[in-house]
Parts: C-alpha cells; structure tokens; sequence
C-alpha cells in the first residue's frame, strides 16, 4: 500500500513531462493533473508497475469546467468559449488495497484525451458516456458513439455542458415544456 | 346498468341496444398491454397483484400489442422510448384505449425544465383517454382512473368513437 504523495514521486521521476503537478487542496483527496495525450501510457504504467498495481479502473467521469468566457447571446442565453473540459479517472488496486485520482484538462474547443479503453475496459462505456454528456474525443477508442442520447441526436449537442441548449424537435417531437 | 335492466325475456333472450352489449363486452375485459416504464409501474404491479386485484375489473396483462385493448404509460416517457411507445400504440387494434399514468407521462413532471431527454407529456405523440394524476399515484387512483375509463366506453356509439 501505498499514499498519494508516493505514488506521485514515482510517477514524477517516470514521467517528468506529462505529470504536472499534486494538487492537495481538493475537498475530498489529492488529484494528479496529467497531460490529456499522454494520459494512456501513465495509465499502463500505472496498472502494470510492480509495487502500485492499480488494476481497477472504479470510475471514469467527464465534468465542464465552465472556466472560459462567458458569452451573452442575443437571446439571453449564454454561449463558453475558451477554457476547459476534464475527465476524472479514479483508480484503485484490488491487490494493495491503495486508490488514486488522475485528472487530465482538454480545451474547450477541441477536447482531444487518449483512450484507456484497452487498459481497463471497464473504461469502454464510460468514454462513451463522457463523449455523450460532454463531447470529448477520445482518441484510439474503438467504438465511440453515444450511448445514451438517441444515436441521431443532434451532432455536436452534449446535454451536460454548462452551455447547453436543447433543439426544438426530436422526430418531430417538441422538447421544450 | 344500461344493459341488463331489460331483465330476461322468456326463453333466455335478452333485448339490448347492440351499443349497449358491444360497449359492456369492451368495458368488462380490458385487456391491458404489459408494459411499464418506471417508478408508476410498481405501483401498476401492485393493482395488478392480490390485494388490489386488478383483475376483478377483467384487467389482465398481455405480453403482446396485438392483443391488448388498453395501454397504461406508467412512468416517465424519454423521447427514445416515445418512438417506441408510437410504434406499439400503432400495432394494437382497434378499439384502444390509453391510460397516462402519473405527473411524468402526464406532463413531464419533475422533469418538465431540465429534462433535455424527457417527453413533456405522452399526449404529444398518442392521444390519451384518461389521466390519473399523482407521483407515483397510489393503487386506488390507478382504480378510479379505470373506472373513469369504463364509464367512458359505456357511452360510446358505434356512430362515434368518444373514448
């Protein structure tokens, strides 16, 4: 078992330029802030290394982190632009019973993140589902559609951006109230 | 009831209005289709078991749209699901009937602002005979709202469908 702090020190040793840095004001527990193109190969090492064994991936989370600037549309409703989108991955190891939190940050416009797919597949369906919510392109992943909207939902529309508004019709059905 | 105050003749004929027997016919066995969507369902489920008995009512599920009478939305109705819902709605025949269950399918309900993926009401795409309001409604408003249902087909015409 190992703490957080340690595990960072490795992978700063391994990985000087993708990991950047501890963040250890976080409400709940440190976060590692890791490059978003080269999320993958942290990831297989993390899982692979003797001594971390990070063999479970418990939860991949897409959030908006509605830092860019915000802009008024004509119609009262509010347009992002510029800033960041994130994907949270929250590792644990069944074996040595320690857990991690990774955090990788994308540019709004072109949030680009490697896949983790093959490294943990349980990764599968929740990249689908932060490519649904939030639009991230999730290089090298092999099946990357939407998973719960309707596969012919608007391109480009993903509900839980901050941003986000709803078509008008679906099929021909209104959406709004 | 209209049907059977015409007492029996002699020799075991009864005289009725043909709108009379066809509408106490399609009253007492509707036959509904098995399908629930959400939390609404499990209180469906519960009328349809022991204690509530749905099938006093001659209410009985039926695993197949071709040969239900009636359809119970019984929960909240996304628009992937609505599809759906039109297409077994289209497959039953003639005469059919359509309860909306509960405030999702009635009008969207808790979902009527946020809900990118919500129908703001089942009426949108099917049209709906009676609406049983409540979140989800108890067995007994599931009850009277077939009740409603049945004095409703009681007064159709075969010149008019009113239900």
């Amino acid at each position: 078992m190992k703490e957080r702090e340690e595990v960072y020190e490795i992978l700063k040793n391994k990985f000087s330029d993708s990991i950047f840095e501890l963040l250890t004001e976080e409400p709940t527990e440190p976060v590692v802030p890791v490059d978003p193109l080269k999320i993958h190969e942290v990831c297989e090492f993390l899982r692979d290394e003797e001594g971390l064994k990070y063999d479970n991936l418990m939860l991949l989370s897409g959030v908006d982190d509605a830092n860019g600037e915000e802009i008024e549309e004509e119609d009262g409703s509010k347009t992002i632009k510029g800033g960041t989108l994130s994907v949270w991955y929250h590792l644990e190891s069944s074996v040595l019973k320690h857990k991690l939190t990774l955090k990788v940050s994308a540019p709004r416009e072109n949030p680009e993140v490697e896949s983790v797919e093959m490294i943990w597949r349980s990764a599968d369906w929740h990249e689908r589902e932060a490519y649904d919510m939030f639009g991230f392109k999730f290089l090298n992943h092999h099946d990357l559609k939407r998973i719960l909207m309707p596969y012919d939902w608007e391109e480009g529309s993903h509900p839980l951006r901050k941003d986000y508004k709803n078509p008008e019709f679906y099929q021909g059905m209104k959406i709004p109230y | 009831m209209g049907l059977l105050d015409k007492e029996f003749a002699e020799g075991n004929i009864i005289v009725a209005k043909t709108d009379d027997v066809l509408n106490w016919a399609r009253l007492s066995s509707l036959w509904q289709m098995s399908f629930g969507l959400a939390c609404c369902a499990i209180e469906m489920m519960a009328t349809s078991a022991s204690h509530y008995d749905f099938d006093r009512f001659g209410v009985i599920p039926r695993p197949s749209p071709r040969q239900a009478d009636l359809i119970i939305i019984s929960g909240t109705v996304t628009l992937k699901m609505a599809i759906r819902i039109k297409r077994l709605y289209e497959q039953m025949p003639d005469p059919k009937y359509i309860i909306s269950m509960g405030s999702c399918a009635n009008c969207g309900g808790p979902y009527w602002e946020h809900g990118y993926h919500v129908l703001k009401g089942i009426d949108r795409v099917i049209p709906v005979d009676v609406y049983v309001p409540g979140c989800p409604p108890r067995p007994e408003a599931l009850l009277e709202g077939l009740l409603k249902l049945q004095e409703k087909i009681r007064h159709e015409s075969l010149r008019k469908k009113s239900a």
